[in-house]
């Protein structure tokens, strides 16, 4: 049978054109264009070249930020994740229990994320703030607007609270789905519930976790809204991850030309690691 | 080896059960003879599961005594009894090979390396999955994934009875059939106790020596195929072996006669007045009902014929009372009137479901 051709049907796409086009590729399309161009305000821009691109990537500034960011997201991942599947292996099963927990569990994540900044910025107050009166109290030097150290601290536990729930909710999620007869296979079989946890639970996971993993990397590589309230990038350029030092270049510095060059550079490290982290993921799951 | 006997056994899934419908097994005593296949029959939700796991230990049962060989082990983890279970859908796990999935069970409870190893080769070349011992275990098919279940249970050599909970369920028609067979001759070879819950009464009644039929949480009959198919002690039984059913329908029974819907059956065997019952019944297979020729039999209207091959299936209409027969495929049927006939000593009489023992007349 012949196909019928009508282009009309080129109409049905076009509200999906005009939204993508609006939304990423215009926004995406101004940054790629003030990123090969100086400007010195007035509408007056000079064409450059790659000149910001090889600026930035040459930058010691960058590199620290970069370092800064990658130490940040590390640490975040080795301690949500982990704790995220025990707190979820901890929960009940089943029984009222369920829905307090999922309830406990949902609440930091219902936060707005500068409030979540301001909370703990008052909470972490050496003079006032609960935690930080309470850890000078225990004998600790304690003062994350003057410390590296403490700022970090406060930084890491601040993203810990706010973020591990979304790793138990799909934890648990992955767990619930676990059909009932694997756990009774396993008593008839005798394993241990160290057994019980690597050779069902943790395989049955897998899919959740990774996209866990996933998401927990691009939000923490991406984060500028609860360190910026927190600590704003101190003391010195101690917290300033890569989001805060593009903020600071292109609002504070105005260098739209370099601060564009760093947009594109940054969006390009976010997609070439979820890119290839998801699919070596998905590799591993297709050899199990 | 064991005989597993179950003493007074009940269980409620509520803390605090207050009458007989709160129990999905209701009390029970019972005793599984060591090295025999019982088939567990019965619709959804009868407790055929609830009893397994009572058995296996993965339930402890709110009343009553578990005993493997005269031994207490109502509750003993599943873990410690000589037992093994078998799901309806195939348990592998995922990430281990073939191998490791049949050793698993034998490396739990610290059995030596080289006696895993001569075992697990022994049982996976038995249920051929020995050219595919390396094989991650999680690409496999259903069929094989359910031999693996199956060789976790045979591989250790403590195991007395294996419990089949509907095990063939999730598995294509045309495998069915081998994997039947294969139990079926393991079974001979290993001479273990085998207990199969199934709702398949086809899968039941070839691969048992006794059918045990649950009905609401209670054991109806016990018995061979055969008896359950020519005596069903209880209607239910009667309709739920049998395809289609056993035809029941309310009579006035009165001696060696039976009345229904105010035409006369000529009964084998005399009855007791049966005024104290409010739902007297009799019963007959559609085996055993026969069309006739001629002017002696109770007149129907034939309501519907199908043809399933060499037999009609004809369904007719005895005073407002429907009845299934099973006639041979040469059977001449009018198509509005006909005669039908019981076989007298195929009729049974039920008051309010249970079978009445008659005298012979």
């Amino acid at each position: 049978m012949d196909k019928t051709w009508n282009n009309k049907a080129w109409f049905l796409v076009v509200p999906v054109i005009v939204l993508v086009a609006f939304n990423a590729i215009i926004p995406l399309m101004t940054v790629v264009n003030y990123s090969v161009q100086e400007s010195f305000g007035g509408g007056v821009f000079f064409f450059e070249g790659t000149k910001w691109f090889q600026q930035i990537l040459t930058s010691e500034r960058f590199h620290a930020a970069l370092l800064r960011q990658f130490a940040f997201t590390g640490t975040i991942l080795l301690i949500e994740i982990p704790l995220g599947v025990a707190i979820a292996l901890a929960m009940p099963r089943r029984g009222p229990w369920v829905s307090v927990c999922l309830v406990l569990m949902a609440l930091p994540l219902l936060v707005p994320w500068h409030v979540v900044g301001a909370i703990w910025n008052i909470f972490a107050l050496p003079e006032i703030g609960l935690l930080g009166r309470a850890l000078n109290g225990l004998g600790f030097d304690y003062n994350f607007t003057r410390q590296v150290g403490s700022a970090w601290f406060t930084l890491i536990l601040m993203d810990v609270w706010h973020w591990t729930s979304l790793v138990v909710l799909l934890a648990y999620a992955g767990l619930m789905a676990i059909p009932e007869p694997y756990y009774q296979a396993a008593r008839i079989d005798g394993a241990s519930q160290w057994a019980v946890f690597r050779h069902i639970q943790l395989p049955k996971m897998n899919r959740v976790l990774t996209i866990a993993v996933l998401l927990r990397f691009m939000d923490s590589f991406i984060i500028y809204t609860e360190p910026f309230v927190l600590t704003g990038g101190g003391p010195g350029n101690a917290t300033t991850l890569l989001s805060i030092d593009l903020v600071k270049m292109a609002l504070g510095q105005f260098d739209v030309g370099p601060a564009a060059a760093m947009s594109i550079i940054y969006f390009l490290i976010v997609l070439a690691i979820s890119w290839v982290f998801y699919t070596l993921m998905m590799r591993n799951e297709d050899r199990w | 080896m064991a005989r597993i006997a179950l003493e007074n056994v009940a269980h409620s899934y509520q803390p605090a059960p207050q009458g007989p419908a709160d129990f999905a097994v209701k009390e029970l005593d019972h005793v599984w003879e060591d090295g025999s296949a019982y088939a567990l029959l019965g619709p959804s939700g009868c407790g055929k599961t609830t009893l397994l796991n009572i058995i296996s230990g993965l339930l402890v049962p709110s009343r009553g005594t578990v005993r493997f060989d005269g031994v207490d082990v109502t509750e003993t983890i599943p873990e410690r009894r000589n037992i093994a279970q078998v799901f309806q859908f195939p348990v592998v796990y995922d990430t281990m090979t073939v191998y490791d999935n049949l050793a698993f069970p034998l490396r739990n409870r610290g059995v030596a390396a080289a006696e895993t190893d001569s075992r697990v080769r022994e049982i996976a070349r038995m249920l051929e999955l020995d050219d595919r011992l390396q094989h991650r275990a999680r690409r496999l098919t259903a069929d094989a994934k359910q031999k693996i279940s199956l060789g976790r249970a045979l591989v250790r050599s403590d195991v007395a009875a294996i419990l089949f909970d509907e095990p063939l369920t999730v598995i294509d028609p045309h495998l069915k059939w081998l994997l039947r067979s294969k139990l079926k001759q393991l079974h001979h070879q290993f001479d273990f106790t085998m207990i199969y819950v199934t709702h398949d009464q086809t899968e039941a009644l070839t691969f048992a020596d006794r059918v045990v039929v649950m009905y609401e949480g209670e054991v109806v009959q016990i018995g061979t195929p055969e008896e359950l198919f020519e005596r069903p002690i209880h209607t239910f039984v009667g309709y739920f072996i049998g395809s289609p059913g056993m035809n029941v329908a309310p009579a006035a029974v009165a001696g060696n006669k039976a009345v229904v819907a105010g035409h006369e059956i000529e009964l084998d065997r005399a009855y007791p007045t049966l005024d104290g019952a409010a739902n007297v019944e009799i019963g007959v297979r559609p085996e055993y009902v026969e069309i006739c020729r001629g002017e002696d039999g109770l007149p129907v209207s034939v309501r519907r014929v199908d043809d399933i091959g060499r037999l009609k299936l004809v369904k007719v209409d005895l005073g407002g009372h429907l009845f299934n027969i099973v006639a041979g495929e040469d059977t001449e049927i009018a198509a509005t009137q006909a005669r039908i006939r019981f076989d007298r000593r195929r009729v049974h009489v039920y008051a309010d479901g249970h079978i009445v023992e008659g005298r012979a007349a």
